[in-house]
């Protein structure tokens, strides 16, 4: 008689066989991601298919925290693990330890994706890049003190712009503490104001030792940073995303510290420059003061004043002249009508018509009798001839 | 160093705004001859401070309190 089992102890018995196998025990797969799920607990579910059937997968979250790219539907990736039963649901799939994108380096992934999301974020906007100062007076370095990348920065800060003060926040620039370590130096440096320019890079090496300036922590904490960053990291033609998000990004570390500040080359020549601009503006000015000055001085008023003097004598004569003509004419013409009113007067006076042969009669009273009716016969009356008076008595009144 | 390179930054704008003053001419002649003295003082104590310079390296880190302290940086240190 055969025995009879319990569902669990099949599902039992077959994990056993499972993990039995060394074949099983240590595989890499590789298939499309579907039905992707990422659980609360930090698990990640999901099947790997290809055109003949699926596989389903789980990565813990122990092993997916190593994951440089966020696992996507659709997306070709090579898992590694190994396969067993879960006696619950009867059902076996692959714990996955490793997750990576088949054909391009997850690396390669994991950065467009990260730069994808920050684009999206707004984080490159060139409206959001703050102006490097023209002249920084203190900046903050942020790199490792050991590397070459420092003594570059320094040999060519110091050469192009001693005047400035470097103030060292050492960090390291790789491994799995260099993000936060790079992230929190530039909040540090934000938080107590340390410099006015933050240089934060290193020297070239491999897409993983640059990684660090590649994390989303310190894409942030440049992005947040009020003091503008240049970034300067690896070699010419790496770019990395802190390079988005800096406000200048720099080829290399030497570089960086190029751009950073002026140099005392230039300087000096604008130096001798406005010395020379300088003294040909003064030069220039004083030159057309002087040819104002000759101007004034050749005015006849001051190149020979008696002239000036007979000038206006000559013009008080004629204005004499002129006044003394103004007088006599006004002059004239008032003796002319003079005479005119007088022979006007004349010509109305009671002598005048005397000489013509007429002669006044008065009354005794004295009053210049007009009318016959006046007198009365018996009267004296007096009259007055051009020469002479006489008295007469009025025989008759006749009207 | 960082007060000189203050002082660099405001001689040098002065430098500038004077030398705009004079190529514009907007000033009476005395005051030309002033803002010429000091344009030329300027350049000489732009000059001297760049000669004068050198670079002041300094090493933070995070005191007892969170505070930076600084002390000079030994580049050999490494």
């Amino acid at each position: 008689m055969k025995p009879i089992y319990e569902v669990s102890q099949i599902n039992e018995y077959l994990k056993c066989r499972f993990e039995e196998d060394p074949f099983l025990g240590d595989l890499m797969i590789k298939g499309e991601i579907s039905n992707y799920k990422l659980y609360p607990s930090g698990h990640h579910y999901f099947s790997l298919k290809d055109n003949g059937g699926t596989l389903r997968c789980v990565m813990f979250k122990g092993n997916a925290f190593r994951l440089h790219f966020r696992p996507e539907n659709g997306m070709k990736v090579i898992a590694a693990g190994r396969i067993t039963v879960f006696p619950r649901d009867g059902a076996y799939q692959l714990y996955c330890t490793q997750l990576v994108p088949d054909g391009i380096g997850d690396l390669h992934v994991a950065f467009e994706q990260l730069k994808a999301r920050l684009q999206a974020q707004g984080l490159f906007d060139p409206s959001r890049k703050k102006l490097i100062p023209s002249y920084p007076h203190t900046i903050a370095i942020i790199t490792s003190s050991a590397g070459a990348a420092l003594r570059d920065m320094l040999r060519i800060l110091r050469a192009r712009y001693p005047l400035a003060t470097v103030k060292l926040l050492p960090v390291r620039v790789q491994g799995v503490e260099a993000p936060a370590e790079i992230a929190g130096a530039i909040r540090y440096a934000n938080v107590h104001k340390v410099a006015d320019l933050i240089i934060t890079g290193r020297g070239g090496g491999s897409m993983e030792d640059l990684w660090a300036f590649n994390a989303e922590t310190v894409a942030y904490a440049i992005a947040a940073s009020e003091i503008p960053v240049i970034s300067a990291v690896g070699h010419e033609p790496d770019f990395t995303i802190a390079d988005f998000v800096a406000d200048l990004r720099a080829a290399t570390p030497s570089n960086g510290a190029e751009l950073a500040v002026p140099d005392q080359m230039e300087l000096r020549q604008k130096l001798t420059m406005a010395s020379g601009l300088l003294s040909a503006l003064i030069a220039k000015r004083i030159k057309q003061e002087k040819n104002r000055l000759t101007l004034i001085s050749r005015r006849r008023v001051l190149t020979d004043p008696m002239n000036y003097i007979e000038d206006r004598r000559l013009r008080l004569d004629y204005l004499q002249q002129k006044m003394s003509t103004a007088t006599e004419r006004s002059v004239g013409k008032g003796k002319q009508r003079f005479i005119f009113l007088t022979a006007k007067l004349d010509a109305m006076s009671p002598f005048k018509v005397l000489t013509r042969g007429y002669s006044l009669v008065k009354s005794h009273k004295g009053k210049l009798v007009r009318s016959a009716g006046e007198l009365t016969p018996n009267e004296e009356v007096s009259i007055t001839f051009r020469e002479g008076s006489a008295t007469a008595l009025i025989k008759e009144v006749s009207l | 160093m960082t007060e000189q390179s203050q002082t660099f930054e405001h001689s040098m704008a002065r430098l500038e705004e004077i030398v705009a003053h004079l190529e514009k001419g907007d000033v009476p002649l005395e005051m030309s001859l002033s803002l010429f003295e000091e344009g030329t003082a300027l350049v000489s104590r732009c000059n001297k401070l760049l000669d004068e310079a050198e670079l002041k390296v300094l090493k933070l880190s995070k005191g007892p309190d969170g505070n930076p302290v600084e002390r000079e940086f030994d580049e050999n240190e490494g």
